[in-house]
C-alpha cells in the first residue's frame, strides 16, 4: 500500500466513525424530542394555561399554577443571581485579573458550577428552610440564584477578557477613568456575550428539580406568595408523572413538553445572539 | 550628542535622565534617555524591534500606569511640568496627549459617538456644539466626505484605513497639544498609508507629533526630527535630513542603510 493510499483509507475510517458517532448522538436527541412531542402535543390544550392543579379526575385542571410559580422562581433567581454574577465576573476580569485571589475565586466558582444541584438544595434547606420553619418560594429563588452565579460569572469573565486590551487603552488614552472604560466601552463590546451567558443560565436553572424539592417544594394551588411553598413546572412534572392517575400523567407530559420547548427556545436564542455577534 | 543642543526650537516635551522598568523586571527597558521633542514638529522614533520605541511613546501619556508595577525614573517635562510626579492628574494629561495605536481601535458605537466620546468625557453636552466639533474633527481627519451620510453607522463598519482616520478624528476632537502615533500605518494598505501621512503633516500646524515607525521612507517623508534608539538607549537625535544623510553614529548609519534591524 502506498503512503497516499494508506492516508485515504485512514481518512475514510476516521470520517465514517465520527459521522457514525454524530448520528448516534443526534439520534438519541431526536428520539427524546419525538417522544416528548408525540406525547406532549396531545396533552396540550388551552385549559392547561387557564386552569390550576386539581385532584385527579377533575376535568378543569391545568398547569397555570406551575407556570406562574416557575416564572416567579426564575425571575427572582435572575434578579438576584445575574447582578452578582456580572459584578463578580467584572471584578475578576477587570480588577483581579490573574492575581492569586482572583484565580482562587475562579476555582471556587468552577467547583460550584459542577456541584450536584441536589447539594445546593440541601444547603439552602439548612440555611433558609430550616430557620424559617417551612418551605418557601424564597428558598427556591436562593437555590436557583446560587446555581446561576457561577455560570454568569464565568461567561462574564470570559467575555470581558476577550475584549481587546487596546480598546481599553484607547479609551483610557482619551482620558476616561477606569469605571467609565468598563461601563461604556468594555461592557458595550461584550454585551452580546454577557447576554448569552445570562440566557444560558436561565435555561440551565429552568430545568432544575432537585434544588426545588428541598426549598420551594410544591403547591397544587395557584399562589404568588413567595414566602409560602410555590409550584414549579419541574416538581409538578415529577409528581404528576409519577402519579398513578392517567390525567395527571397527561399533564406531566404537557409540562415536560413546555419545559423542553422553553429551554430549547432560550438556547436557540442564545446561539443566534452569538451568531449575530460573529457576523459583525 | 551635540545635536540636542543645536535644537533651538521650542520644546513640547523634554525627557531627562529617563529610565523605565516593566513590572517584575530588574533591567530597565529604557536607559538614561535624554530627548527634546520640538513643538509643532513631527519627531520620528526609529530603531530595531524591541529597542523600546513603544515603551518610550507610552510613557508620554503614562498609559503604562494601567498595569500595576511599571516604574518610571527621571523626568518627562510637558510645558515644564514633570508628568512623572505622583500628584499629576492623569486624566488631564491624557486629554492633552492623544494616542493612536497600531491597529485601529473603533469603539463599539456609531461613528458620531466614537468621536463625541472624548468630548462627552470633557463634559460637553450641548447637542449643536457636539455636532459642530464632531464634524470639524472628521473634516480635519479627511474623513468627513466619506462618512457624512452614515454618521449613525457602526464605527467598525468602516475600512481599516477609514477606521484609523476615525481614531485620529476622535483624538483630535478633544484638541490635544501632543499626539503620539505607534506605527499607525503598519496595518494599512499603501493608499490609506499615504492619506494618514498627509494628515500627520497637516496636523503639525496645531499639534506636536511623535511617531514610531519601522518604515524608513515614512520617517523621511513625514518627520522633521528623528531619534534613533537601540537596546533601550537613545543613540542619536537630530534633524531628519541630517540623520538620514549624514548620521554621526556608526550604529545609526548601519541601521538606516539596512545593515541590521
Ligand atoms: N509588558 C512588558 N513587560 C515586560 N517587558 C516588556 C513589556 N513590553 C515590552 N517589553 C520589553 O521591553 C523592550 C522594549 O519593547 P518595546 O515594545 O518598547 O519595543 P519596540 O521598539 O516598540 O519594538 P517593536 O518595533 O517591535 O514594536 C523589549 O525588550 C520588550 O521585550
Ligand atoms: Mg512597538
Amino acid at each position: 500500500m502506498t503512503a497516499k493510499r494508506r492516508r485515504v483509507v485512514i481518512n475514510y475510517f476516521a470520517l465514517s466513525f465520527s459521522i457514525g458517532s454524530a448520528v448516534l448522538g443526534i439520534g438519541f436527541l431526536f428520539w427524546i424530542l419525538w417522544i416528548l412531542v408525540s406525547n406532549g402535543i396531545g396533552a396540550l390544550n388551552m385549559d392547561i394555561f387557564t386552569f390550576d392543579g386539581a385532584p385527579p379526575g377533575f376535568a378543569e385542571s391545568g398547569l397555570r399554577h406551575a407556570l406562574v410559580g416557575q416564572l416567579i422562581l426564575a425571575l427572582g433567581a435572575t434578579i438576584f443571581g445575574v447582578p452578582v454574577g456580572i459584578l463578580a465576573g467584572t471584578y475578576l476580569s477587570e480588577y483581579g485579573q490573574t492575581s492569586k485571589y482572583a484565580n482562587f475565586i475562579r476555582d471556587i466558582s468552577d467547583t460550584m458550577m459542577s456541584t450536584p444541584s441536589i447539594v445546593i438544595g440541601t444547603f439552602v434547606y439548612a440555611v433558609v428552610v430550616s430557620p424559617m420553619g417551612h418551605f418557601s418560594g424564597w428558598a427556591g429563588i436562593v437555590a436557583l440564584a446560587i446555581m446561576m452565579v457561577p455560570i454568569v460569572l464565568r461567561t462574564t469573565d470570559d467575555m470581558l477578557s476577550l475584549v481587546p486590551q487596546t480598546l481599553r487603552e484607547a479609551a483610557a488614552a482619551l482620558g476616561a477613568p477606569k469605571y467609565k472604560v468598563i461601563l461604556q466601552i468594555v461592557y458595550r463590546s461584550a454585551k452580546v456575550g454577557i447576554l448569552t451567558g445570562v440566557l444560558l443560565s436561565i435555561a440551565r436553572i429552568a430545568g432544575e428539580t432537585a434544588p426545588l424539592l428541598f426549598t420551594s417544594f410544591n403547591n397544587n394551588f395557584f399562589s404568588t406568595d413567595i414566602s409560602e411553598p410555590i409550584a414549579s413546572l419541574t416538581v409538578t412534572m415529577f409528581s404528576y408523572a409519577t402519579s398513578p392517575y392517567e390525567d395527571w400523567q397527561q399533564l406531566g407530559w404537557a409540562a415536560a413538553f413546555i419545559l423542553t420547548a422553553f429551554v430549547l427556545g432560550v438556547n436557540v436564542l442564545g446561539r443566534l445572539f452569538i451568531k449575530t455577534k460573529r457576523k459583525r | 550628542m551635540a545635536t540636542i543642543a543645536e535644537i533651538k526650537e521650542k520644546r513640547a516635551v523634554e525627557v531627562k535622565d529617563f529610565n523605565f522598568y516593566y513590572a517584575g523586571t530588574v533591567d530597565p527597558a529604557l536607559k538614561d534617555i535624554n530627548l527634546p521633542i520640538p513643538k509643532k514638529k513631527v519627531t520620528a522614533l526609529i530603531g530595531p524591534s524591541g529597542c523600546g520605541k513603544t515603551t518610550l511613546l507610552r510613557s508620554f501619556n503614562r498609559i503604562h500606569d494601567l498595569y500595576p508595577g511599571n516604574r518610571y525614573e527621571g523626568e518627562i517635562l510637558v510645558h515644564g511640568e514633570n508628568i512623572l510626579q505622583k500628584n499629576i492628574d492623569l486624566i488631564d494629561l491624557r486629554v492633552n496627549v492623544g494616542m493612536i495605536f497600531q491597529k485601529p481601535t473603533p469603539f463599539p458605537m456609531s461613528i458620531f459617538d466614537n468621536i463625541a466620546y472624548g468630548l462627552r468625557l470633557k463634559g460637553i453636552k450641548n447637542k449643536t456644539e457636539l455636532k459642530d466639533r464632531v464634524e470639524k474633527a472628521l473634516k480635519d481627519a479627511a474623513l468627513f466626505e466619506e462618512v457624512k451620510d452614515r454618521l449613525k453607522a457602526d464605527g467598525s463598519s468602516l475600512s481599516g484605513g477609514q477606521q484609523q482616520r476615525l481614531c485620529i478624528a476622535r483624538a483630535i476632537a478633544v484638541e490635544p497639544e501632543i499626539m503620539l502615533f505607534d506605527e499607525p500605518t503598519s496595518a494599512l494598505d499603501p493608499i490609506s498609508t499615504l492619506a494618514i501621512e498627509k494628515l500627520i503633516i497637516e496636523l503639525k500646524d496645531k499639534v506636536s507629533i511623535i511617531i514610531v515607525t519601522h518604515n524608513m521612507q515614512q520617517a523621511a517623508r513625514v518627520s522633521d526630527y528623528t531619534a534613533f534608539m537601540y537596546l533601550g538607549e537613545l543613540i542619536e537625535f537630530g534633524k531628519t535630513d541630517d540623520i538620514f544623510v549624514n548620521p554621526k553614529e556608526k550604529l545609526t548609519e548601519e541601521y538606516i542603510t539596512g545593515k541590521f534591524g
